[in-house]
């Protein structure tokens, strides 16, 4: 009992099996209380498993947990809450048209009489944004506020059911600098309050910047244990991926030369016509990488869509390879793919592939009409596979099973079964989304090597990526997206990501996210539909 | 991967297995209610269904049209359409059978009545699929709601051209003309008895064959062609379809016509094959059984051909039940396919979780595939 | 070999009814139509005729109720050759179906209601809708103090027409400037099982001014009965005598003895008088008719009824020839 004081957390012999699959292999963790833990590991190295456990989503096959000192054995995550575990999650869990408030008392409402219940919590809500710098307009509904926003209603809901402890997923994987900068500071606040945070991320850079330990998991067990300050980058990553492992991208600097796709003043608007892409426009030569910087759904998927003719235009003219469309005359995106443009969507389950095929079948996406694979009106199963086949050996697909669900693989690998696809056609131009979203470390390196190989043999690639890291490191020039509109064009060379955040956020001097908080309880009105658009 | 294969074989034989089994325990319950010894009901249904020639005519005959229907729904199901128009479609592609026929002159043989009659039902049952595609693809009219209105819209237009257009003068039933022998589907007794054979006289006829060369024409089409291979995806993915450069309007009307047609065929077993007439109403049921022998048969063709048999069982075994014990309403019938729908189709997922968790334990489950209507 | 036991099982049983079989001159059975033999209408009285049958000799009948084309023609086979006779078949519907049977089982008594098929073992009764339709569209006419009546069919087919057109004639022989308002519920089976529809389209009858309505509907009258006694305004029955069903609005109700045929068809089999052929049940014949009851009675006075009966006699008589809308699918009279 008193030994364990200490520790906020403590995780002794936890082992969970999925089947064939040991998910958790005697993971012991022990994180001090009011401190910054961050937790580290490659895609189904059991992170996710473990805190899933910690939560109480699954039971342990074997293992204790203590937490704050006292002994649990968690069946559900009420029981965990109970205990003062607090889990924001990457996808939020909130209402979008209820407010602030009215989302932070989901599930503990107090009684039937929801005014009485809703009193109590506004008191209780302004006590907590003060302690720990956690402002929210509490009558702001969640769909007016921007993602950072949002992301700190999703703290404050947790803290409010008393935790003590808080374990976030990859909370920056959808904030500017600035927003991510600003979740840092209340990190700082809350530790401060003794609250014990568990950071799961694979930026390095902050496990770096933020934590005060970190442990790395790989293949089910946990491998090290360090205290950040006697640790690097270089030595995490290795530890993760069991290897060394290159940071750096190698690649000359690029050679632009004949322009392959031109884009003028290109508007696109969405189903209920608003304005997603404002009047771009730009060049992408032969021989070069054009990153798309910009914080997500800031017109990046609207662009790469209509580039490959998947959404229609509503202004503009985009030139491929010598062709020319526009609002009247589309090129369908099997046309385009026939003149020699290849894109590899963002988003792998929505558009890359098709998760209930075959893998087979979902290399085919795209080229189902390639005669090569047709005899007249048959589709020759045989040669489908021997495609696919062929695909996963150049790209190191794993498993190697042609006849395996696509839902099946792991992200990596199913990323690089789309590459794979996209790429071995050896494209003109080619359209990248996020590649190495989800995927590990290792095949990162793999993935950024192939993007600089096409561009060496004379390619065009336009890469899209809200990973700041992957578009200096990658791309030759650069154009940031902001709200639709392009808002800053820089060269790689001169880029940093202090300069890229400005951007991203259409602002050359910051902006305080607490100052806009206060306009907006001056004016609410105006305020929050600024707040929309950041 | 071996948990694939076992999860495969949950879906794909376990779990109908266990939905039929419990249709029938809960069936067995209501004839103990009622008073009906469910052993010797069961009985009776096998030997109605298979203990002789004719019974086994009839069932084969029933099990032709769910075949055509259930066909049908899981083409449209492929490509993510919830087509429940079959009845309609099924209805007007015998008006497409007769008119061929009657409006032939009738010294012709068969080798043109029949493919006529075939080709009738095929154009127009796919015909009236057609309107509820083009109004899903191109006017966003949701594709279930329509389809259900045509079935509305078929009853009347039939009416309608069976009153006042096709109906025998002097007759009272609303109903056409004989069709000339010539255009007969031959009857599965009079072949047999062509080649020395005796048999029964039932109902079954040729069609039989043209439901079973349909079912591999559609497994050939669904996943052996690039056409199928576009379907599958728009079902799947519609988003993934549409940047893969498949055209999902295209799609829709491609896949409801074709739907529609396979619908329009049981017109070439109920009327060419055995009314030999236009009459009303030989669709009912038949349509919506397809929803439940599609469901049941996994969208696959040969799961198809063997949820239309047990269908077409029930059918056959369900009236002879009907008709030998004094017990048994044909009102019980209908419950007793009630319920083989009910743990077969809507409650079809009931106990996977349960199986998957036992037999087949994962770190997460994946989510029943829906019908994305 | 299970299915050996099942075949000896069936075999026993067909075994002992041809031995039951040997007691009665008779082994009676009917066939109803697709509707079932609860409809609340037709059927439930041929239904009816059965049950007063067994009740009267105490020989049981057998019923099936197919739920589709194919099982009409299958049951009547099947009682055929179980060695029913005679089987009665219920409605015009089945008559393909009886003429395929009694070719294939040429020693088998049919009897088969509304329909005439040209077979010698089949005795057809087909029933003067329009004659009894005219006379309770004669009452409604002396009945009707706005000079408007309203007629609410079933499905529309030429059958519900046969009833509409003669209530018309029946009308029009009372006051030639009547007028007939004719509604047809829908054009599919489901027309005879509308109530809803059949009050919404009385409803708005009445508001066109109708104060008599017949309805020949099927389970769509109890709509039509209902709102008529909601409006305060009078209704004509079907088939059954429906007088009962609103006392005090309901004028009268065109009966068609269906259940009579029924019970006549197993009684003469079972003394030996049945005889196939044509039997048209008219005015004459007592196959359809007016109902008077205690439920009616304040009603009709007692001029009406005379006159009505008068205007029955020279139907029968033949001094009035009521128009069949069957006969050329025309209301031209």
């Amino acid at each position: 009992m008193t030994m364990t004081d200490n520790f906020a957390i403590e995780l002794t012999d936890i082992d969970k099996r999925f089947g064939a699959v040991h998910a958790n292999n005697k993971v012991c963790l022990q994180v001090k209380r009011g401190n910054i833990h961050g937790i580290v590991g490659e895609n189904g190295a059991g992170k996710s498993t473990l805190m899933s456990i910690l939560y109480g989503f699954y039971q342990a096959d074997a293992g204790q947990i203590d937490v704050l000192g006292q002994a649990y054995t968690f069946t559900d995550s009420h029981q965990a809450i109970a205990a003062g575990i607090g889990m924001v999650h990457q996808h939020f869990m909130l209402v979008e048209n209820f407010t602030v408030l009215e989302n932070v008392i989901l599930g503990s409402e107090g009684g039937a009489l929801l005014a009485h219940g809703l009193a109590a919590a506004r008191k209780e809500l302004t006590r907590l944004g003060d302690e720990y710098g956690l402002k929210v307009d509490l009558d702001a509904t969640i769909d007016t506020l921007s993602v950072g926003l949002q992301q700190r209603v999703e703290i404050l809901k947790a803290l409010y059911k008393g935790a003590k402890i808080l374990i976030l997923d990859e909370p920056t994987g959808v904030l500017t600098p600035q927003e991510t900068d600003e979740l840092f500071r209340i990190f700082g606040a809350l530790k401060q309050q003794g609250v014990t945070i568990m950071l799961i991320t694979h930026k390095l850079r902050e496990i770096m910047s933020i934590t005060d330990q970190v442990s790395v998991m790989r293949a089910g067990q946990m491998v090290a244990h360090r205290d950040t300050q006697a640790t690097s980058r270089e030595e995490l990553a290795e530890l993760m991926v069991g290897r060394k492992v290159l940071l750096q991208v190698n690649k000359k600097p690029g050679n632009g030369r004949a322009p392959l796709l031109k884009v003028k003043r290109l508007s696109v608007s969405d189903n209920q016509g608003i304005e997603r892409l404002k009047d771009v426009s730009f060049e992408l030569r032969a021989g070069e990488v054009l990153g798309v910087a910009g914080v997500s759904g800031n017109g990046q998927t609207e662009l790469l869509e209509a580039l490959s003719g998947i959404v229609p235009m509503t202004s503009g003219t985009i030139e491929v390879l010598g062709f020319k469309m526009d609002a009247k005359h589309p090129l369908t995106p099997d046309r385009l793919r026939e003149l020699g443009l290849a894109h590899v969507p963002e988003d792998r389950h929505r558009m890359g592939l098709i998760t209930d095929f075959s893998a087979s079948e979902s290399a085919l996406l795209g080229y189902h009409t390639d005669p090569k694979i047709n005899s007249g009106i048959w589709l020759s199963n045989r040669k489908v596979e021997a495609n696919c086949q062929a695909l996963m050996q150049s790209f190191d697909v794993r498993p190697a099973d042609p006849h395996l669900k696509s839902a099946n693989f792991s992200g990596g690998n199913q990323q690089k079964l789309i590459l794979a696809r996209e790429m071995e056609r050896n494209p003109e131009v080619l359209l990248i989304g996020q590649p190495t979203r989800g995927v590990d470390i290792g095949a990162i390196e793999f993935i950024h090597q192939r993007i600089i190989d096409m561009r060496d043999a004379g390619k065009a690639v336009l890469l899209v990526s809200v990973e700041l890291d992957e578009i200096m490191s990658v791309s030759d020039r650069i154009i940031v997206l902001c709200d639709g509109e392009i808002s800053g064009r820089i060269d790689a060379a001169d880029a940093d990501e202090r300069t890229l955040g400005m951007m991203m956020a259409n602002a050359l001097d910051p902006i305080d996210p607490l100052q806009t908080m206060d306009d907006q309880h001056a004016s609410s009105g105006q305020a929050s539909s600024q707040e929309t658009q950041a | 991967m071996k948990r694939d294969t076992r999860i495969t074989w949950i879906n794909r034989l376990l779990l109908p297995l266990l939905n039929i089994l419990t249709a029938f325990a809960v069936t067995a319950i209501v004839f103990w209610l009622i008073d009906v010894n469910p052993i010797e009901a069961a009985e009776v249904l096998l030997y109605g269904a298979f203990g002789y020639e004719e019974g086994i005519g009839y069932t084969i005959y029933y099990t032709t049209n769910f075949i055509f229907t259930g066909l049908a729904v899981a083409v449209a199901f492929h490509a993510g359409l919830f087509n429940i128009g079959g009845e309609g479609q099924a209805y007007v592609g015998g008006l497409g059978a007769g008119l061929a026929i009657l409006f032939l002159d009738p010294t012709l043989g068969a080798w043109v009545f029949i493919p006529a009659s075939i080709i009738g039902a095929l154009l127009f049952g796919g015909l009236w699929a057609l309107i509820p595609a083009y109004l899903q693809a191109y006017r966003g009219s949701h594709i279930v709601i329509t389809t259900i209105m045509f079935n509305f819209l078929a009853a009347s237009l039939m009416v309608y051209v069976m009153v006042h257009v096709l109906r025998e003068t002097g007759q009272m039933t609303p109903q056409s003309e004989l069709f000339p022998t010539n255009a007969w589907m031959p009857f599965v007794h009079d072949v047999a008895a062509g080649f020395g054979y005796s048999i029964e006289a039932s109902p079954l006829n040729l069609s039989v064959l043209l439901a079973l060369v349909c079912a591999v024409l559609v497994w050939f089409f669904l996943w052996q062609t690039r056409w199928g291979y576009a379907i599958r995806a728009t079902g799947k993915n519609g988003t993934a379809a549409v940047y893969g450069g498949i055209k999902p309007k295209r799609i829709i009307i491609v896949v409801m016509c074709i739907s529609g047609a396979l619908a329009g065929l049981v017109s070439v077993n109920e009327l060419v094959g055995y009314q030999h007439r236009l009459i009303m109403d030989f669709h009912l049921g038949y349509g919506f059984g397809g929803i439940a022998v599609a469901l049941m048969g996994r969208n696959h063709p040969l799961g198809i051909i063997v949820a239309a048999l047990l269908f077409g069982t029930l059918y056959q075994g369900g009236a002879e039940l009907a008709f030998e014990m004094s017990g048994i309403s044909r009102d019980i019938v209908v419950v007793m396919q009630g319920l083989v729908i009910l743990f077969c189709g809507a409650l079809e997922y009931m106990y996977r979780p349960w199986l998957i968790r036992n037999l087949a334990p994962v770190k997460q489950q994946e989510a029943p595939t829906g019908v994305t209507a | 070999m299970k299915l050996n036991k099942i075949t000896m099982a069936i075999a026993a049983g067909a075994v002992a009814l041809t031995a039951t079989v040997a007691q009665a001159a008779v082994n009676p059975a009917v066939v109803y139509d697709k509707a079932g033999k609860f409809d609340k209408s037709f059927n439930e009285a041929v239904y009816n005729g059965v049950k007063r049958f067994t009740a009267d000799t105490g020989i049981s009948v057998r019923e099936v109720e197919p739920t589709n084309e194919a099982q009409v023609e299958q049951g009547l086979k099947k009682l055929a050759k179980r060695g029913n006779s005679p089987i009665v078949a219920v409605g015009f519907a089945q008559a393909n179906a009886v003429s395929a049977a009694a070719q294939a089982y040429p020693d088998t008594k049919f009897t088969l209601i509304d329909m005439v098929v040209p077979e010698a073992n089949v005795q057809n009764v087909v029933f003067k809708e329009h004659e009894g339709s005219f006379l309770v569209g004669a009452l409604a006419a002396m009945k009707s103090e706005t000079g408007t009546i309203g007629f609410v069919g079933g499905m529309d087919i030429p059958l519900i027409s046969r009833f509409g057109c003669g209530y018309e004639q029946g009308a029009m022989h009372i006051n030639a400037n009547i007028k007939v308002i004719h509604n047809m519920t829908g054009s599919t089976p489901a027309a005879f099982g509308n109530p809803s529809k059949g009050g919404e389209l009385t409803r708005s009858q009445i508001e066109a001014g109708a104060d008599v309505i017949f309805a020949a509907a099927g389970g769509t009258g109890f709509g039509v009965y209902q709102a008529a006694a909601d409006a305060g305004k009078w209704a004509i029955g079907v088939d059954s005598n429906q007088n009962h069903l609103q006392p005090g609005t309901m004028l009268t109700s065109m009966v068609k003895r269906v259940g009579e045929a029924a019970y006549k068809s197993y009684e003469t089999a079972n003394n030996g008088t049945w005889t196939a052929g044509v039997s048209v049940m008219g005015l004459a014949e007592g196959g359809v008719d007016w109902a008077l009851d205690e439920h009616n009675r304040a009603l009709v006075t007692a001029t009406m009824e005379s006159d009505v009966n008068a205007i029955k006699a020279s139907i029968i008589a033949g001094d009035i020839s009521v128009h069949d809308y069957m006969s050329d699918n025309t209301c031209n009279y």
